[in-house]
């Protein structure tokens, strides 16, 4: 049965396409369309119904021992307030899903992908057996919306009574919203300023008419997954199933930042170490394309006429105006500047191995 | 949503368009077509001189979702592309009948255009398209 989130009748009237994205009926687009979409965001602000992610609290005696082993990230180092990446990983080294943790007093919150939902609260509860450890999915009872870009704090600030401009980029802060309570993170999914915002279900749709009707003289438009997509592509923020998946771990993808290495045992960690100290065979990199052809999910990239690897990610960025993509290559053929060939239909397109991410907030002439 | 219909073009149940001119047609898809299709960011179309059948592939449209073939509605030999696709493919999306065609043929058999739909006949199967689309 494909879920309706509570904003359902409000994307109708925005005029959204309705597609089913894992197990949820949501937005694809809206009437402005992917590109403006993508690029309202990038200008002034974009708003994200992403109720389908799914919400894990953590609490108990043994939380901070319990992540600690489940995620590759030092736990013990996130100050409380603190929003943080982090990777639950399989013994092997692959990964199991990439999430985000909020230290809040008393509790953890984990942000994981819907498509993954299922699985995770079963990984997580399957290494709490025998601790003191309560995991609670939380989805249901949790409405998370995105406001994103650089109008997202004057947009959000109105309905806010904590002053928003002290809270740091990936921080959190149990506050209300339109008088109803709430946890705000300055977070994001789009490479630009925002917030991530958790509220109860019920209040979903006043707070969504409010940011909309504050947003939109601002340039604000509601965002659908289209764009969602290209706004972390030209971030080069990683999507599970694409760039990570239980085969792709965080070293070839150069998540490595996001693994303590010095922690001690967590799992995956035997595996990760020794494939830290071998290299990667293939390595995630950013590819422009230097003619005309939009790469997809799956199409070869070559080397001369030799395959050398897969496109992970692969579309016209809007903000760059130019056709990218991501890509596992072999990792001799990984180095920036490299020419290689993305195959689209059978034809060669010439490419260039670039610098990831492809959009960062304060370059690209901004 | 609604969408327009050009009243002097003939059309294919791929949802090309064909507009002829003595034995000349130019050649783009529908104002439906490029509704379903999103935001277009790259047009593939062939060289002039290139030959195709009736219903053959000549040209393939990406859009933001995915990478569609367009088929040539009648049979014929390309003599001229729309060059300004290559830098402005989002003209399919904003003057699908206008600025947007994709190319012109010279027709090889008149008789072809006989298979197409009127535009009346064309909106009622666009209806019955979104009728089925919604069961």
């Amino acid at each position: 049965m494909v879920k309706r989130t509570a904003l359902y009748e409000r994307h109708l009237a925005l005029g959204g396409r309705m597609v089913e994205f894992a197990g949820w009926e949501l937005p694809v687009q809206y009437t402005a369309g992917p590109k403006e979409e993508h690029l309202a965001t990038r200008r002034a602000a974009g708003l994200f119904d992403i109720d389908h992610m799914g919400q894990v609290e953590i609490s108990g005696e043994d939380a901070l021992p319990f992540l600690d082993y489940v995620l590759t990230a030092d736990i013990a180092k996130f100050a409380p307030g603190s929003a943080n990446y982090g990777l639950l990983c399989y013994a092997d080294g692959g990964i199991v899903d990439d999430v985000f943790i909020y230290t809040l007093p008393g509790r953890y919150l984990m942000v994981i992908n819907a498509a993954n939902r299922a699985k995770d609260v079963k990984w997580l509860q399957a290494h709490a057996v025998g601790a003191e450890v309560l995991v609670r999915d939380i989805s249901s009872e949790t409405y998370m919306l995105a406001l994103q870009g650089p109008q997202a704090q004057a947009v959000l600030q109105p309905l806010c009574p904590a002053d928003l401009g002290q809270l740091e980029r990936h921080h959190a802060l149990e506050t209300s919203l339109l008088d109803t309570p709430a946890l705000v993170g300055r977070t994001g999914y789009t490479g630009e300023d925002g917030f991530e915002l958790y509220i109860h279900q019920e209040n979903a749709p006043a707070v969504w008419d409010a940011l909309l009707a504050r947003g939109q003289p601002l340039g604000l438009l509601p965002v659908g997954l289209a764009a969602r997509d290209s706004l972390r592509f030209e971030a080069c923020m990683p999507l599970y199933g694409q760039e990570i998946s239980a085969v792709r771990g965080p070293v070839g993808a150069g998540l490595g930042w996001a693994v303590a290495w010095d922690k001690g045992d967590f799992i995956g960690s035997d595996a990760l170490l020794k494939e830290r100290l071998e290299g990667a065979r293939e390595r995630l990199v950013g590819l422009r394309l230097l003619e005309h052809g939009v790469p997809r999910h799956g199409y070869r990239v070559l080397t001369g006429e030799a395959p050398c690897g897969e496109v992970t990610s692969g579309m016209y960025a809007p903000t760059l105006d130019g056709f990218y993509a991501m890509a596992y290559v072999v990792a001799e053929y990984a180095a920036i500047g490299t020419e290689l060939a993305v195959e689209i239909r059978g034809k060669p397109l010439k490419a260039m191995v670039v610098k990831r991410p492809f959009y960062k907030l304060h370059e690209n002439g901004r | 949503m609604a969408h327009r219909i050009d009243p002097s073009c003939r059309y294919s149940k791929s949802h090309e368009w064909i507009r002829v001119t003595d034995e000349f047609g130019y050649i783009g898809i529908s104002d439906y077509a490029q509704q379903q299709l999103s935001d277009i960011v790259y047009v593939e179309v062939p060289e002039v001189g290139d030959s195709f059948t009736q219903s053959e592939v000549f040209g393939v449209i990406e859009s933001v979702k995915a990478a569609t073939d367009c088929y040539l509605p009648v049979a014929g030999e390309i003599v001229e592309v729309n060059q300004d696709l290559e830098d402005t493919p989002e003209l399919v999306n904003k003057d699908p009948y206008g600025d947007g065609w994709l190319v012109r043929i010279a027709i090889e058999d008149l008789g072809e255009l006989d298979t197409l739909m009127s535009p009346q006949a064309y909106e009622t199967f666009v209806k019955r398209v979104q009728a089925e689309a919604e069961h």
